[in-house]
């Protein structure tokens, strides 16, 4: 039997995690790498849906792995169901996506397997037989190339963006799904999670956003926000901002980007009055394309950006708006 | 807690180039801070007492003297240049060891390192004690059964949890304000009692690592980037027409 690697998608709030094609799209891409076998699974409580959803994908198979003890969503449950499956079927490498949910539960179900997880990892290469992932280190300052010292099953988890979900390349036809219902024992399950709820009433979900306008220090003032806002607008994105924006209150903190905010990959970041401190820049990174304005030519912003404009926010971005508007009115 | 390179430390690669050059500033792993603060802030709602561990070389101690003069009660040191290259496992393992004749009913670690950031000893260190975790904590509430924490979700979302105890959580930062020492706390701390751990102690414990660092690196610049330039309505239009034509999201 050929090796297998095993990719688990996210559901969340009865939808997949969109995070989870790129997980897919990484698990295509190192299954041509090896010759490995790819399949998928889902968890949770009634996923059969979901696991028809990622069978369209090309992939070998879809397992769908259930129990009523999986709704809520708990790091005991979720780690037992996994440890069952996974110790039934050895798969040679386990690829989720870098999520806070998984983030809950991979390091126990690694621990519990006698195995570990390389995580948060941005890529992969190999090296002869070798598979090395690649992670940032110091706050993105340093990468790291890691391997397993170990026997598999391997975990690896990847950073939001790290790949792109729309290369997902669909199957020939629906791969098969396979319905596995896992025992979890009383007393397994020891937290009892409420209501998921927000905070903030109009909390965005920027991770879904295709198009963030983000501004930094370089707005001076609140009041400037406004100025942003309706470029945002205009261009039919969201408002972001990096954290002394959001620590000074002059924007809720579920609009933050970075190491302690959100991870994006919009299609389009356009990065106003941002330095480019690495704890904001690991954030946003893996953006499609990046468009920097700033007045300081040496801001590390322009490391990573596409487009460069040096040059002061409020005489760029009012004609900007316009031409904005045009554009879309004669579209 | 764990002591991590400032911040704003230019880093230098060791010789093998698999880990960096030891001749940086040293400080406090920023989320640690934030633990420490929420299990002082606990004790003075609740009474009890703070421990604080950190493994580590000689210098590391700093982290700890830092924690008992803000206010902790004793802190144990596993002290060896070796643990600075253990993965999450075999630290997690350590600390078990270390901590295995104690009677905690809450471990608080900060949710991840500014060094390694693998966001994963807690939760391993959970699983080898048997204990129930639960991680990004921005609240901790003592309850009937032990006790409610509100998780932080992403986008915005948050989620009470009860739990019973024993307990680990892993905190976020942000989740108070912290304090400075006090003059009389630095004082004070230098007659708290301090537990070094050798490396021997806890080796029985412990297993080769179960990932490597094959090579650490300055990342490569991949991106060309493209200078817009002119007058701001001529920039203006410019990026317009990269929008529309080149990056298509008009």
């Amino acid at each position: 039997m050929p090796e297998t690697i095993l990719v688990v998608v996210e559901q969340r709030e009865g939808k997949l995690n969109r995070v989870s094609w790129e997980t897919i799209t990484a698990g295509q891409a190192l299954a041509a790498e090896t010759g490995w076998a790819l399949e998928a699974a889902v968890v949770g409580n009634g996923v059969a849906g979901f696991a028809n959803e990622v069978a369209a994908k090309k992939v070998a198979r879809v397992y769908a792995i259930d129990s009523p003890r999986l709704e809520p969503y708990t790091p005991d449950a979720f780690a037992a169901a996994l440890k069952q499956f996974i110790e039934s079927r050895q798969p040679k490498l386990v690829l989720m996506p870098h999520t806070y949910q998984v983030r809950d539960f991979v390091p126990k179900l690694a621990t519990a397997l006698g195995r570990t997880a390389i995580s948060d990892c941005i890529g992969y290469k190999k090296n002869g037989d070798k598979l090395l992932f690649t992670r940032q280190m110091f706050q993105g300052k340093l990468a790291a190339d890691v391997s397993f010292t170990c026997d598999s099953p391997w975990f690896v988890t990847f950073q939001n963006g790290a790949f792109r979900g729309d290369q997902a390349a669909a199957g020939a036809g629906a791969a098969p799904v396979e319905a596995v219902n896992v025992q979890i024992a009383d007393g397994v399950v020891r937290n009892k999670p409420q209501e998921v709820f927000k905070e903030a009433k109009q909390a965005v979900d920027l991770t879904q956003a295709e198009i963030i306008v983000s501004i930094g220090r370089g707005i001076k003032e609140q009041k400037n926000i406004e100025l942003a806002r309706q470029l945002a607008d205009a261009l039919g994105g969201e408002l972001a901002a990096s954290r002394p924006i959001c620590d000074s209150g002059w924007l809720p903190m579920d609009r933050q980007i970075g190491s302690s905010g959100q991870t994006v990959a919009p299609k389009l970041y356009l990065a106003l009055g941002i330095s480019g401190a690495i704890q904001h820049i690991v954030g946003m990174k893996g953006s499609r394309t990046i468009v920097a304005v700033n007045k300081d030519s040496e801001a590390p912003i322009f490391e990573i950006a596409d487009y460069a404009v040096v040059g002061n926010l409020f005489d760029i971005v009012p004609p900007l708006i316009e031409e904005v508007k045009k554009a879309k009115a004669g579209s | 807690m764990k002591q991590v390179p400032q911040k704003d430390a230019p880093l230098k690669l060791n010789e093998a180039a698999n880990w960096i050059r030891e001749d940086v500033s040293y400080e406090v792993n920023e989320p640690d801070a934030y633990a420490l603060e929420e299990a002082l802030r606990q004790k003075e709602k609740h009474s009890g007492e703070v421990v604080v561990i950190t493994s580590g070389p000689a210098r590391a101690q700093q982290v700890l003297r830092e924690a008992l003069a803000k206010g902790a009660d004793r802190a144990i040191h596993l002290e060896d240049n070796a643990f600075v290259g253990l993965d999450a496992l075999n630290t997690a393992r350590a600390f078990a060891a270390a901590i295995k004749d104690e009677k905690f009913d809450l471990i608080f670690t900060g949710l991840q390192s500014d060094d390694y950031g693998y966001a994963q000893t807690g939760v391993v260190l959970a699983e080898l004690l048997g204990w129930p975790h639960a991680t990004i904590i921005m609240q901790i509430e003592k309850n009937e059964g032990g006790i409610r924490v509100k998780r932080e979700l992403e986008a915005g979302y948050f989620q009470f949890v009860d739990m019973p105890l024993p307990a680990v959580l892993t905190i976020q930062s942000g989740i108070n304000k912290l304090r400075y020492a006090t003059l009389i706390g630095i004082k004070q701390a230098k007659n708290k009692p301090l537990r070094k751990v050798a490396l021997a102690e806890v080796q029985a414990s412990l297993t080769p690592n179960l990932q490597k660092v094959e090579k650490l690196y300055v990342p490569q610049k991949t991106k060309k980037t493209e200078m817009i330039e002119g007058p701001a309505a001529e920039v203006a239009k410019k990026l317009v027409d990269k929008l529309r034509n080149e990056v298509r999201v008009l």
